[in-house]
């Protein structure tokens, strides 16, 4: 046998983690543009270059998990195949290598290369493999002004044999120079349909039983963001399969992985700060009256916060989900809704700064709860 | 001869007195051998480390127990030398990387890019992998969270990550979506008397009624708060009868209520530099200026008219942003603001001071009626 034999062997049992153990969000990267998931308009533009050849620098933008470096990815192994694929694309992670050193040496490097000869396909399979190579930057908007402009001299001299692709959330992060030398895509957060086929279709690859209610609280946990709901969908299955008779995955389970606050508590926690319950029709009759009753005294609402705060919840949470609470809230006025949605904005940036997590949220109770009472009084 | 929270701590997962769910959802998790990264979150005392150590137990078996400390230098590009504690079995280690401040990105990355990278050799292992324990992951700096982000996914066959942290808020979104959840809430009343009256048989004694409940109010939820009282109180008056039971709080937060007290009674500029000393007084003694605010607000509020009490509440808030320090400063002190800005010391007192004189000036005219509003600004 030959000296190859082995070693080839080898490098493929080096690259084939054990698949149990692989992020599912890996194991489930789309393998062509067509299997992305929701983003029609882009993927409708980028299938014509496969046929077309012709690729303009790219920039695609949008929030996390909405498919961005899946796609480039993916339309890259369809140009070029898996044995082209190496030489022809270089994937740079912002997150640890940004500095202009790196722009000028490894970046400009590979840039300035012209593309190798197409290697023979070992599949059997036909790829365009147009001749120019691909360079990937992820996570874009980290990189610095300074490494950004240096950029824009590169992208223009060897644009001939190399396109770049930027990957990114913030456009506005994008220098102006960048952003105008490519063409933008923007992704926008999944639907519902399309994430919850998606989910289901992972499931049922992995034999996770799951049903609606489940999937639908992965979407509204994960708001548009599938590669969180294919997270805690994993997540979910550990814990559901490691419990001794196998159970299934219920939604408080995900709610809890994903650190939701449940909603009880939230409207408990409303209700003591004198907003009144949705839900209850029967109570519409005397709302102005419990209205009043419910409005209680501060230490009432101290002890409630003091209570939340031991149950290990977290701050910026509790906040959040109490604003979605009040922002649909049907009977409360329009003031006292934006007097909460300040008291929630304040409370957001003091968090941020590191401030004390107890009494940002006694805080936002006490404001809330004037608010409150500041109408009925009226 | 240990402390009692030492010796009465629960080894294994079965010993634990209360979050049973949890217990058993921790022991199937170590048993299935698909082990993700975990994420401990809930507020201090409530257990945390307890179930960590437990869990490391259910997954690595006896071995774990045999610790060594070890102390690491490490060298930051400024040729500084930075000391990190580190405890480590064969099978886990643990570390505080926020001891180091703004270099413990380096720490991550320096050590568990060695862990990472070195397989388990011992063959008798239980686990391929070995863990990571992380305490007060959420004092770590951004950067050092981005820093776990890619280690966290491209190691994952030699490491698992368990982080301890106090509440998600100040983790960013990409860590604690790879992170499995565990919140552990603090006890409820009853499962503190339950623990304490546990611990009491162990020792050989019984707790009278009303004291379990006594001490399991006046800790607020935190456990390891409580049983330290519990043997204090123990060595006080052996008997621990209900009747001349007094919980002796710690001394600075007597100090505080004195300083809370002095501010009821008087509003004067007089007064303001009385306080001042004693707020001195507490910061040099290492204090932490949110926990002397919170402190001094608390007992406040307990006196002062149900109108007031909110307003108090909403300053102490806002002045509790010390950090942070883009509150701009009292008047009288902007000229300083430059100077305060390098040195720690300064900010804090001007901001509880700042606070202090609010209270008063709150409290004076609420008494007397004088519409200061145009103050406020």
């Amino acid at each position: 046998m030959s000296f190859f034999q082995p070693q080839q062997s080898r490098s493929a049992q080096k690259q084939a983690v054990d698949p149990q153990h692989q992020p599912w969000v890996e194991k489930y990267r789309p393998k062509t543009i067509d299997d992305v998931s929701a983003q029609e308009h882009t993927v409708a533009v980028l299938r014509k270059t496969l046929t077309s050849s012709n690729l303009p620098h790219m920039l695609f933008y949008g929030p996390p998990g909405t498919g961005k470096t899946s796609t480039i990815l993916a339309l890259a192994r369809q140009l070029f195949g898996p044995d082209n694929f190496r030489s022809r694309v270089l994937e740079l992670n912002a997150s640890d290598e940004r500095g202009i050193s790196i722009v000028r040496e490894k970046i400009k490097n590979f840039a300035r290369q012209t593309p190798r000869a197409q290697a023979v396909a070992s599949d059997g399979k036909a790829y365009p493999c147009p001749p120019y190579k691909i360079i990937i930057l992820d996570e874009a908007d980290s990189m610095t002004q300074d490494a950004q402009a240096a950029l824009r001299r590169i992208m223009e001299l060897y644009a001939r044999i190399t396109r770049f692709c930027l990957v990114c959330n913030y456009v506005t992060r994008i220098i102006e120079p960048l952003a105008s030398r490519c063409s933008k895509f923007r992704f926008k957060p999944l639907d519902p349909a399309s994430t919850s086929t998606r989910l289901a279709q992972i499931a049922s690859a992995e034999n996770v039983p799951v049903n609606p209610e489940t999937i639908d609280a992965l979407i509204s946990t994960s708001q548009g963001d599938l590669r969180r709901a294919i997270t805690y969908l994993q997540s979910a299955s550990r814990l559901a399969l490691a419990s001794t008779p196998p159970a299934l995955i219920t939604p408080h389970d995900v709610q809890e992985i994903a650190g939701v606050v449940p909603d009880t508590v939230i409207e408990d926690f409303a209700a003591a700060l004198g907003i009144e319950c949705i839900g209850g029709d029967g109570m519409d009759v005397d709302l102005d009256e419990s209205g009043r009753v419910k409005a209680k005294g501060f230490d009432d609402v101290k002890k409630k916060v003091r209570a939340i705060t031991r149950e290990g919840y977290s701050a910026s949470q509790i906040i959040s989900q109490l604003h979605d609470h009040v922002v649909v809230h049907p009977t409360l006025t329009p003031r006292q809704k934006t007097r909460c949605a300040l008291a929630f904005a304040e409370a957001d940036k003091a968090l941020c700064d590191g401030a004390d997590e107890e009494l940002w949220i006694l805080e936002v109770a006490l404001r809330v709860h004037r608010a409150m009472n500041s109408s009925s009084s009226s | 001869m240990s402390l009692w929270v030492d010796k009465h701590r629960p080894r294994s997962l079965d010993d634990l007195h209360y979050h049973h769910g949890l217990s058993a959802r921790l022991k199937a998790l170590a048993a299935s051998g698909d082990f993700p990264h975990m994420l401990f979150y809930g507020p201090s005392g409530a257990g945390k480390k307890t179930r960590i150590a437990g869990t490391l137990l259910e997954l690595f078996g006896k071995g774990v127990e045999k610790i060594k400390i070890d102390q690491r230098v490490f060298l930051t590009p400024t040729k500084r030398k930075l000391d990190v504690n580190i405890v480590q079995s064969n099978y886990h280690i643990e570390m505080t990387p926020c001891e180091v401040g703004n270099y413990d990105r380096l720490v991550i990355q320096e050590i568990l890019k060695e862990i990472a990278q070195t397989q388990q050799v011992d063959l008798n292992a239980k686990q391929r992998f070995k863990v990571v324990v992380i305490h007060e992951a959420d004092s770590l700096t951004r950067d050092a969270q981005a820093a776990l982000r890619r280690t966290m996914e491209k190691y994952m066959s030699n490491m698992r990550l368990i982080l301890c942290a106090n509440s998600t808020s100040k983790l960013i979104a990409p860590i604690r979506s790879r992170c499995l959840l565990m919140r552990v809430a603090a006890p409820n009343a009853e499962e503190m008397e339950a623990v304490l009256d546990f611990v009491a048989k162990r020792e050989g004694f019984a707790i009278p009624d009303g004291t379990a409940k006594l001490i399991a109010e006046d800790s607020d939820g935190n456990m390891r708060k409580a049983i330290l009282v519990l043997e204090a109180l123990k060595m006080q008056n052996p008997d621990l009868s209900v009747s001349g039971l007094s919980i002796a709080k710690p001394d600075w937060e007597t100090y505080c209520h004195k300083v809370a007290d002095m501010i009821v009674q008087e509003q004067s500029p007089a007064r303001v530099m009385e306080v001042r000393t004693k707020l001195y007084e507490l910061l040099s003694h290492c204090i932490p200026p949110t926990i002397i605010l919170k402190t001094i607000a608390d007992r406040i509020v307990e006196q002062v008219d149900e109108a007031l009490k909110p307003e108090i509440m909403h300053w102490a808030a806002i002045y509790v942003r010390v950090k942070g320090l883009l509150r701009i400063l009292p008047p009288a002190h902007v000229l300083c603001s430059q100077e305060s800005r390098m040195r720690v010391g300064n900010k804090k007192i001007f901001h509880l001071e700042a606070w202090v004189v609010k209270v008063m000036s709150m409290y004076k005219n609420f008494f007397y009626g004088i519409d200061m509003d145009g103050f406020d600004d």
